[in-house]
């Protein structure tokens, strides 16, 4: 057995080895809670239907991540859901107030996304603005439904 | 006939005994263990022997173990065009199944086998014998530091291994065959969940930790005292810890996950 020294120090070691393996498993892995050093520029949109759209979704511009989906909840006037997303901080001040934010799916079966498209407006969008002119996520199945119904009515 | 009933009933009893035996012997070692410095002292030597001298082993098999999980994800979910999924399965397969597991079999293999033959020999040699003689009670001296040190050594190596493996399959993954890093944690992050994933997994290995050096070490101490005793012992060690493992792992998860 080595010295009493060594014994001490390397089992405190693995401790905090174990301890660290612990905050990494809860905070990295399950996202406890999950705090990306929140940039100052958050905006909403209000859509009808978010299909499978998560909180840490992405949110991308011309197919380049720029923000994730930070919250979603539901809105409960217009029974709409109301999403917040946290964009690049570099986008501030550069994106016009008519943008438009549309739910799409990446493949067949992949995940639920918002792809934003610039507008042409003067106005820019500031921090906690809203984005009027969304589109809402296209559900396969309504969609089936709608090419089924509309060929037996022919 | 009667004969082979005979001994069917005198197994069966033979077992009963070594139960009743076993939970003796885990009372008699854990109640009125002294919290003592020199108590201390000795568990944390055993911490050492047990735990970090088992570290190699586990972050090893972790981190190839995550690797292969990775690969293997990767090659599979790709032709479904969903290797964004990737972190979410090697995440959910680690920390619900394999980290608990593997980590509690190759404790067994290292750790529990060592255990049983330093007590066996310690009996064989008479050294037990003699620490009664001497007026020290080898349950608390010897076997209740052991005990403890398992039950406290196992679930961090699980967690470790939980850890190093989710790093080997972010290595293969992302590193290597290209899984967009983000979606690899974000999804990650959606589908693992702290309190079903990550403590339910730690709950599995403490019962694992329990159960293996509780086999380990009384098989030591109830052994027969030869060579041939010991390499039984040490075979039994292995053999009973890795099926109680796995069978309980089947009931954990049953309990756990059936409702998920």
């Amino acid at each position: 057995m080595r010295n009493q020294r060594w014994v001490e120090v390397s089992v405190g070691g693995f401790m905090l080895l174990g301890l660290l393996a612990l905050v990494f498993l809860a905070f990295k892995v399950s996202g406890l809670t999950y705090d990306p050093g929140r940039s100052n520029f958050e905006v909403e949109a209000f859509f009808g239907d978010i299909g499978g759209l998560k909180p840490r979704s992405k949110v991308t511009l011309a197919g380049v991540v720029v923000g994730r989906v930070t919250s979603i909840e539901l809105d409960e006037e217009w029974f709409e859901a109301r999403v917040v997303m946290q964009l690049d901080e570099r986008l501030k001040g550069k994106l016009s107030l008519d943008t438009a934010a549309a739910i799409q799916t990446s493949g067949l079966l992949g995940d639920n996304y918002i792809s934003l498209t610039p507008g042409i407006d003067d106005e820019m969008l500031v921090h906690g603005g809203t984005l009027r002119d969304t589109q809402s996520a296209l559900i396969l199945e309504q969609l089936i439904n709608q090419f089924i119904t509309n060929s037996t009515r022919d | 006939m009667l004969d082979w009933l005979a001994g069917l009933g005198r197994s069966g009893l033979l077992v009963i005994a070594a139960l009743g035996r076993s939970g003796v012997f885990l009372m008699q070692s854990l109640v009125g263990w002294p919290r003592s410095s020199e108590a201390f002292r000795l568990w944390v030597q055993q911490v050492y022997a047990v735990g970090v001298l088992s570290l190699i082993i586990i972050l090893v098999s972790g981190l190839f173990i995550g690797m292969v999980l990775g690969l293997q994800g990767y090659t599979i979910l790709v032709d479904f065009g969903a290797e964004q999924a990737l972190g979410q399965m090697v995440a959910l397969s680690l920390t619900r199944e394999l980290a608990p597991v593997v980590a509690a079999l190759l404790f067994a293999g290292r750790a529990g086998s060592a255990l049983t033959a330093e007590i066996g020999l310690m009996k064989a040699t008479e050294q037990l014998s003699s620490m009664e003689m001497i007026g020290v009670d080898p349950l608390r001296r010897i076997v209740a530091p052991r005990l403890l040190a398992g039950f406290f050594a196992l679930p961090i190596l699980s967690l470790i291994f939980a850890m190093v493996g989710i790093g080997g399959g972010w290595l293969v993954g992302v590193d290597w065959l290209g899984v967009d890093p983000g979606a690899f944690w974000s999804n990650m992050q959606s589908a693992v969940g702290f309190r079903e994933d990550v403590v339910n997994g730690l709950i599995k290995s403490l019962v694992f930790a329990f159960v293996v050096t509780w086999i380990a070490v009384f098989q030591g101490y109830d052994l027969v005292p030869t060579s041939e005793g010991i390499s039984r012992a040490t075979t039994k060690t292995v053999v009973y810890s890795s099926l109680a493992v796995l069978g309980l792992d089947f009931v954990l998860t049953a309990l756990m996950f059936s409702n998920l």
